[in-house]
């Protein structure tokens, strides 16, 4: 059986249909890379395997217990074993660094508060935070609230880690080491990883799977190998970056060839 | 016609469900509000209601003092110039003191919290909610009404209550010393009439009227955060509208009040 299972699911803000129709299965243990465009419908699916939102049809199954219907309490379950580091890092600003790792912790376990500075200490360390745990997320650069996001979605020992556009924002340098911590959490813990981007090097670079979305659909799912080779025009379009119909389709480049002819003609 | 029809069916829909919302809002708060009481409670809430606590009160205590006391000269002052005329005077110390334990202290010390508190409230949250960290919560499987809104409701529960019994004593004061310095009448004198004029049923009318005023504050300040869609701006936006919509509704919970409590006891 799948760890997450993905049926049918559709998503409509306001009558626009956002996901169409997707159907996914990630197994235990294995790095899925959700790869697509701005708007294509990743951060949507992300939320949905989250439950933060309810689909208008379909279903999301993690660990066998559909989440797009099952008790509080379940929900509640289910989300302990899922570890989450969002774009943004949306860490609690009113919390040390240190505090919002050991947050989980205190909450939902019993242990002492000697241990929980030990494995707060542990997680930051994995992170190479060790040393920063006393300071305020606003003290933190772009590069280290994403890691300091990483160390508390790791906090519980989750059995999936969520990495919602890792390396965005990031420079070449940062965004690399991002990528290298993440194949050794996932080498290091067995977990398996969810990560959204629409960076090409990282998803290359991290995935066992890919799963390419393009206007709510899954334009193709498959292995590093197999999307590299893929001959489907969307997937192609976005590895060899070529441009979209956006200028012809307004206009724009029509206006801009008038525009050098005029110019050519007045010498 | 059919325009203007549709445009009042809309905003009376609205006003509707914001009411609505408003209501379901605080029966999720009231169910949620054991884990942030003391000994039976969640030590961490307890902390978070005891800060929030010094903040609605502790440091709105010179604000609200500075008012009342201002408003305490200006009640007493504006009554002796016309009380004056009939050789009155006596009656401006039942004024200032009925007028401000069941009427000014309350009402002031819920518009000077609705200012700082209720608008703080609605940005905190609305920043959260822009910066994912409601998001954050709910995935690390907390419920944000038992983490952000119990403790503040609690906090404001507890802090109004006091606030508007300092104001009464400050306002009381201020027109002690307006008699003092106006009329050279006696401070033991003036506090021996007012423990005459105000009865225990005139303060337990103003602790009940501030005790539906905190309701009121914390639960808009708090659903205008969770209602901030978009960006930054949207934040700011919902904190205008906290305190705009906060003061109108204890104004109108003040007129309700009143008229119950006019019409049902008896003096």
């Amino acid at each position: 059986m799948p760890l997450i299972s993905i049926r049918d699911l559709v998503v409509e803000y306001d009558g626009r249909r956002i996901l169409d129709g997707l159907n996914l299965d990630i197994e235990h243990g294995e790095t899925m890379v959700l790869l697509g465009g701005s708007g294509s419908g990743k951060s949507t699916l992300l939320r949905q395997i989250l439950a933060l939102e309810q689909p208008q049809a379909g279903s999301v199954s993690v660990k066998g217990i559909d989440i797009t219907r099952c008790s509080r309490s379940e929900l509640k379950r289910v989300r302990r074993s899922i570890g989450v580091a969002f774009q943004s890092a949306a860490l609690f600003n009113s919390l040390s660094v240190e505090d919002n790792v050991a947050l989980t912790l205190r909450e939902h376990t019993k242990l002492a508060p000697s241990i929980i500075e030990l494995v707060v200490w542990m997680k930051l360390a994995v992170v190479g935070l060790a040393e920063f745990g006393k300071l305020q997320p606003q003290e933190l650069s772009g590069g280290m609230k994403k890691r300091a996001a990483v160390a508390r979605a790791l906090a519980l020992g989750p059995e999936i880690l969520v990495l919602d556009e890792p390396s965005a924002g990031l420079d070449p340098i940062v965004a690399a080491e991002l990528d290298e911590l993440i194949l050794l959490l996932k080498e290091a813990f067995q977990m398996t990883v969810i990560v959204v981007t629409h960076e090409l090097p990282s998803a290359f670079r991290i995935a066992d799977r890919i799963a390419m979305l393009y206007k709510g659909r899954f334009s193709s799912v498959g292995t590093k190998d197999e999307i590299r080779a893929s001959q489907n025009p969307r997937v192609r379009q976005f590895l060899d970056r070529v441009p979209g119909d956006m200028t012809k389709a307004s206009g724009v480049a029509a206006y801009f060839e008038k525009y050098l002819k005029t110019q050519e003609a007045h010498g | 016609m059919a325009t203007v029809l549709e445009n009042v069916g809309t905003k009376t829909i609205d006003h509707l469900d914001y009411v609505g919302s408003l209501n379901v809002q605080l029966w999720a708060t009231l169910l949620a509000m054991r884990t942030a009481l003391p000994f039976v409670g969640n030590r961490y809430r307890w902390q978070a209601s005891v800060r929030q606590m010094l903040q609605i009160g502790v440091d709105a205590l010179p604000m609200v003092a500075l008012m009342a006391i201002c408003s305490g000269f200006i009640l007493a002052m504006q009554g002796a110039s016309e009380l004056r005329r009939f050789g009155a005077m006596h009656y401006v110390i039942e004024l200032v003191a009925v007028g401000f334990t069941r009427e000014l202290g309350p009402l002031l010390t819920a518009i000077a919290v609705c200012g700082r508190s209720g608008s703080s409230f609605a940005a905190e949250i609305g920043t959260m909610k822009v910066t994912e960290e409601l998001d954050s919560l709910r995935v690390m499987a907390f419920e944000p009404v038992e983490f952000v809104l119990a403790p503040k409701f609690l906090a404001a529960l507890v802090s109004v209550p006091c606030l508007s019994i300092v104001s009464n004593v400050c306002g009381i004061l201020a027109g002690g010393l307006f008699m003092f310095f106006s009329t050279r009448l006696a401070p033991l004198i003036y506090f021996r009439y007012v423990l005459e004029s105000i009865q225990l049923r005139d303060v337990i009318t103003g602790l009940i009227k501030s005790v539906a005023f905190a309701t009121i504050i914390a639960q808009v300040g708090c659903l205008e955060g969770f209602r901030v869609r978009g960006g930054p701006d949207s934040v700011g936006r919902s904190t205008t509208s906290a305190v705009v919509k906060s003061t109108f509704l204890v104004i109108v919970a003040d007129a309700v009040f009143t008229a119950i409590f006019y019409f049902t006891v008896k003096s």
